[in-house]
Order: structure tokens, then sequence, then C-alpha cells
């Protein structure tokens, strides 16, 4: 099986070596990894602060960078979910990109639920002697429905202990331009957030997203925080 | 950017810093998560009772006008007199003929929410007429001289301790007065004003098509003593408060009682048929019923967000609201706050004016995940924002996303600079992450180019 790749733009920008990971776990479980280069965007930062126009050009130019009726593997729960449930309100039924849109909707995956559901694959030898904590990310639990697929792939993780922090359903306060916009208040739900990762013990705190993982790492590296925010392909990938 | 939306940003700086505000809050919310998750439990399947009462005020809404002349047919019929308001304007103005014409000088009210929103009780007082709020959270509130801080619980923002401290400081109580004795006290002083008050003012949870009778749920038995005891009843509800049958109450009452305080169903729940018949002992002797538009229409005829209508005000999203738990629900500066506050306040009150709601908001989904009657709230928060854009948008933003779209449209575009140029250029502008936060770092090169360079 040969699946195609989509790095989203955080990733591709800020932590490259999350999506190489990705590729050393998908090849691991046995699947081939096409990835187009040229691929930039699925356009989910100007449909979040009301620009469908914006969101438009870049929907379609993701539409366009991913031809294949074959399986679209990502490392963001965010990104896929966005492009499932939101490009058909950019496009019209009896527009052509819409076509596009329901081919892309039967073939995206956020990488856990790909390999949980459709690979059954769970198990890649990682080794990670760490205390650890799973924030779940509003759009991987809500907007995507994933909340067991990336237990299980940890539980699989040696040395690994995972222990479930209050309010891990909590949003940490990131929502794209919304952290920006709004900052005292994007501030304080990060703060609590933490409070609640520390109050584990956990030196880690793992989630599906890096656009959460971002948002928490600016903050802690700010105030000197004994955290360490970890994408799960990293973790994963951890090892071996 | 305007004045609201400043206000909006300086107040919220302020609260969030408010340690005794979050503790409080958290605190009097975490109460009501353990009674609801209990509640909730009770179904067999709640799925299924959440698409049934959501279709049950879908219907209601796809068909509000032919409901609400059913409605208005078998209220007048039942002896009531129904009165249509525009605005809030013209529900004052009603209001204030009928007190004047009943030589109204006392008014007794249970909980309303759309009283507050027409501003009821200091245009009331303007023209002389005492109003007293019965609801125990109403009446603390008012005694503070403050507005409801919760579309469900008014006094949500406030400790037993707060309560007790103003308590004594009005009306010299024992300091430290326990919740049960302040609760007697209050009975006490209201059980007189019942008796004497000359017109009883009541919201309505439902307006019952078929049989022409307000649905009103309550906790503390105010309710009815505000309809039985008055001479004059006046009903003051929005329009989109029409459900087509008593048969629909069976649902919806215990399903706002679940959601909203995880009661199996309110304590009181009354379906009043007008005022006293002939034969009757008791009840008003008038009652008046003001359908209140106040911005409705607009809702109704927006794409999508009409469906913000079928909202039975349980205050459920408010309560799951990270945002509401973090700035609290004077920040607002609405009537209605939260979430739902957030989709309909600009429809309500202006979308120049309180756009910057629908922005203030992680997208993050639990408020439409706990919606009883199913409203996707944040996707109509989205909606909301593509107005705002659509109808100017911000300057800033605007010129962001533009170059935002451009540079990402092609990929050359996005790596004609590398990481440490792009972190020199981030470095340079303000942080606008705020002074808490640092500024995240780009990586050398990116994914794409790096991945290129090996092939």
């Amino acid at each position: 099986m040969t699946v195609d790749l989509f790095v989203p733009c955080f990733i591709d920008q800020l932590y490259p070596r999350t999506a190489f990971n990705v590729i050393k776990l998908l090849e691991k479980a046995g699947v081939g990894v096409n990835y187009n280069p040229e691929q930039t965007c699925c356009g989910q930062p100007a449909f979040n602060s009301g620009y469908w126009k914006e969101t438009k050009t870049l929907a379609k130019k993701f539409i366009d960078d991913f031809p294949n009726d074959r399986p679209i593997v990502s490392p963001s729960a965010s990104c896929t979910g966005f492009i499932k449930n939101y490009y058909p309100d950019l496009f019209k039924k009896d527009d052509s990109s819409f076509s596009g849109y329901q081919r892309l909707h039967r073939n995206l995956f956020e990488m856990t639920d790909f390999l949980v559901n459709q690979l059954k694959f769970t198990d890649f030898g990682a080794s990670f002697p760490h205390k650890v904590c799973y924030h779940d990310a509003c759009s991987a639990l809500r907007e995507y429905g994933i909340r067991q697929e990336p237990r299980l792939l940890l539980s699989k993780v040696k040395g690994l202990e995972l222990v479930e922090m209050e309010e891990t359903e909590t949003c940490c306060g990131f929502g794209g331009t919304f952290s920006a916009k709004f900052t005292a208040i994007s501030t304080a739900m990060t703060e609590q957030k933490i409070e609640n990762a520390l109050k584990t013990g956990a030196e880690y705190i793992i989630s599906t997203e890096s656009s959460c993982l971002m948002n928490l790492e600016v903050y802690i590296s700010k105030n000197n925080i004994p955290l360490k925010p970890i994408h799960i392909a990293d973790i994963l990938a951890s090892g071996w | 950017m305007s004045k609201t939306k400043n206000i909006f940003i300086s107040d919220s700086e302020k609260i969030v810093a408010d340690l005794k505000h979050r503790n409080t809050i958290k605190f009097n919310i975490s109460k009501y998560d353990a009674a609801v998750e209990k509640g909730v439990q009770r179904y067999s399947n709640l799925e299924l009772a959440r698409e049934r009462a959501s279709f049950i005020k879908g219907q209601a809404i796809n068909h509000l006008y032919e409901y609400l002349i059913e409605f208005e047919k078998n209220s007048t019929r039942n002896g009531a007199q129904v009165i249509w308001c525009r605005d809030s304007n013209e529900a004052i103005e009603s209001v204030k003929s009928i007190l004047v014409q009943n030589q109204a000088s006392l008014l007794v009210k249970s909980k309303s929410m759309t009283t507050e929103e027409i501003d009821f009780n200091e245009h009331v007082e303007k023209i002389g007429v005492e109003t007293l709020e019965t609801d125990l959270g109403e009446y603390i509130v008012q005694l503070a001289g403050e507005k409801p801080y919760h579309i469900l619980t008014p006094a949500m923002h406030k400790s037993r301790h707060d309560i007790a401290d103003l308590f004594h400081e009005k009306f010299n109580t024992p300091p430290g007065s326990d919740p049960q004795f302040l609760t007697a006290y209050v009975r006490k002083k209201l059980r007189q004003k019942f008796r004497t008050a000359d017109v009883g003012v009541t919201g309505a949870n439902f307006l019952v098509a078929d049989v022409g009778g307000i649905g009103l749920t309550e906790n503390e038995g105010n309710g009815l003593m505000t309809v039985s005891f008055p001479k004059v009843h006046i009903v003051i509800a929005g329009i989109e408060k029409v459900i087509p049958s008593m048969k629909d109450l069976g649902l919806l009452w215990p399903l706002l009682a679940t959601r909203g305080t995880g009661q199996q169903i309110s304590v009181y729940n009354s379906l009043i048929t007008g005022p006293r018949k002939e034969n009757e002992a008791d009840g008003p002797e008038k009652m008046f019923i003001l359908l209140l538009d106040n911005g409705r229409t607009n809702l109704y005829q927006s794409d999508d967000r009409y469906e913000a209508l079928k909202c039975i005000r349980c205050g459920a999203c408010l309560n799951v609201c990270p945002i509401y738990k973090n700035i609290g629900g004077y920040t607002y500066n609405a009537t209605y706050s939260g979430p739902i506050g957030s989709v309909i306040t600009p429809f309500f009150k202006g979308e120049k004016e309180y756009n910057h709601l629908s922005f203030a908001c992680t997208v993050c989904g639990k408020c439409t995940e706990t919606c009883p009657v199913k409203i996707p709230l944040h996707n109509q928060l989205l909606l909301n924002r593509r107005d705002a854009v659509e109808n100017g948008g911000d300057f800033v933003w605007n010129k962001g996303m533009k170059a935002f779209s451009y540079t990402f449209s092609e990929r050359k575009r996005l790596d004609r600079f590398n990481g440490k140029m792009k972190n020199t250029a981030l470095s340079l502008a303000k942080n606008t992450l705020g002074k808490r936060k640092s500024l995240p770092k780009v990586a050398a090169q990116s994914f794409s180019k790096e991945w290129k360079s090996k092939q």
C-alpha cells in the first residue's frame, strides 16, 4: 500500500523532524510513502479567522496537490478534521472542486487513527522511559473524534508511564489567531493547562497536534517550566 | 477597533488575572458539572433525546409564523391578551401602559432573561413602580446592584461568604450567616411582598401553541407565587420560545433541567393557560403576553444562524466554555453571555459592535457537543466571523491574511527565505502572543526543502 503524506504547515515550518518520524513510522508499518513537496497549507488559519476567499484559494491548491485516490495520512487531526468538516462550506455542490473534496473526504486520515484503525499496527518497538501526560486536543477529540487511539499506541511504548491529568479535554488556549487577538485569555488558559500537566509530575506533555504543542512550548520557554511538549509521532519513533 | 471590543479586551485582561474570580467560578461550575454528569446518566439514549428536542424546536422555528399565530389564537381564547413587540421600546411602552392602567406600585418578578434584554427594571422604576426580583439568585444580584452573571445561575460569581457579607451589609444579618438562614430570611421578606404586589412579571420557558399556555419552570416556587398573588400577570417572552404542543414538554422540561442543573426535572413546572376563569378560585384577573422580536427576525433571516433560535436557555454551553470560565459573565457586556451569547448578540445588538465576541473563542467545540438541542454553536461563530470579514473586517488582519494566502498558495514563495531569516523577521515584529509567551522558532529548513535535498 502507498499513502500520500500531508505535512501540516506548522510541522513543515517549525517541526520538520516530526514529519520525518511519520515517514519512519509508516514505512515500519509496511506502507510506502509518497510526498508531494509542493503542498503548503489546508487553509484553516484563514478560515477560522473569517477569510473564506483566501481559504478557498488554498483549499483549491490543496485539492490539486492531492490528486490520487488513495489514503492521505497526516500527523494532525486539526487539519484533517478541518478539511473533512469545513471544505463543503466553501464549495457549492456544483463547484468543480466539490468532487475533489469528496475524494479527500474518503481518503484523509489522522496518523494515529490510520495506524490503529486502518493498518492495525500499534507496536513499533519504541521505548521512551519517561513519565508523560497526554493532552486531548479539541480538534482531535471533537472535530475528528479520536480519544483511545493515541493512548493505545502509547501503551505499547516501553518504559513510558502515562498519567492522566485533570481537565485533559479542556482547550490549551491556542485557537489559531485567537492566541494573538486575545492574548490575556489565551495565556490564562495555557497557564491552567500547564498547571494541570505539572500536577501529574510528568516530564513530557504529548499531543497529536503540533499547534497545541507550539502554544504550550512558547509559554513553557518564556516561563522556564520543567515540562517538554512532544508530538506523539516523535515518541513512537524513539528508541529504534 | 470598536469601543466595545476595546472594553472587552481590557476587562478580560483584568478578570483573567483575578484568581479569586477564577477559583469561585471553578468551584461553582464543578458542582454543576458533578450534578449534570450524574443527571445525564438517567437517559438511556441521551443522543436520541437531543435529536428529538432539536427536531421539535426546529419544527417550531421552521414554522415560526404559523405556531405563533396558533399560540395567539389559543391564548386569546383562554382570556389572555397578546401584544406583539418589535423591539424593546415597544415592549417597555406596553408594560408602562399596563402598569399605569392598573395603578401598580409594586411589581414582583420571577427570573427572566428576556426582561434583562429590555432593561425592564430600570425603565419601570423610572415611572415609580418598585420592582422586586424573587428568584433567590436574582434577588442577590439585585441587592448588590448588579446584573445576572449567568443566564441560569445569576449569582454564580459569588461565594457563600460573599453573599453572607452582602446581607450583613444591607440587612445587618449576623456576619457569616449560613445559606439556610439567609434563604429563610429572604423567604420571609418575599412573602410580604407577594401578598401586596399589584403585578407579577414572568418570562416563559415555552409558549405552547396548541393549548395557548406558557410553560414556566423553576425551583423555588417564586414563579408560582408571582402568577398567583397579584391581580395582573405580565409575560414577556421571545418569539422563539414557541413550541408546537403540550406533548413536547414531556421531553423538553426534563432535558432543560438535566442540562441546566442535573435535576431530573425542576421542582415546579407550570402550564399557565390564561387568567382566572369565572368558576376558578384563584389566579390573576388579567394576563398580558408580550411577544418580543428585538432582533430575533435578523437571526431568523440569516443563513444557518437561525438555528440558534432553538436555544432553550439551559446555560450548559456557558458552563463548559473555557472562555466563559476565564472571563466570566460580565466581560461579554451583553445580556446573553457564553457561546450562545456570542452567536446571537451581534444580531440583537449590532454586528459591528459585537462581532468581536465571535472571535473570542478557540473553536474548541465543547459547546456544540453539550447543547441539548444540538445547535452547532462553534460553527455558527465561524459564520459570524465570515460576516465580520465581509462587512469590512479588520485592517491589519485583512492585510495579514492576504499575505498569508499569497505566500502559501505557491511553495516557492513559502521557501524563499530560510528559517534563520524568518526568525529574524519574527524577532523584529512585536510579539503578538503577549508578554507571557515567547515567539515560536522556525526550523532552519522547511520539511519540504529538507526532504527535497535528500532525494
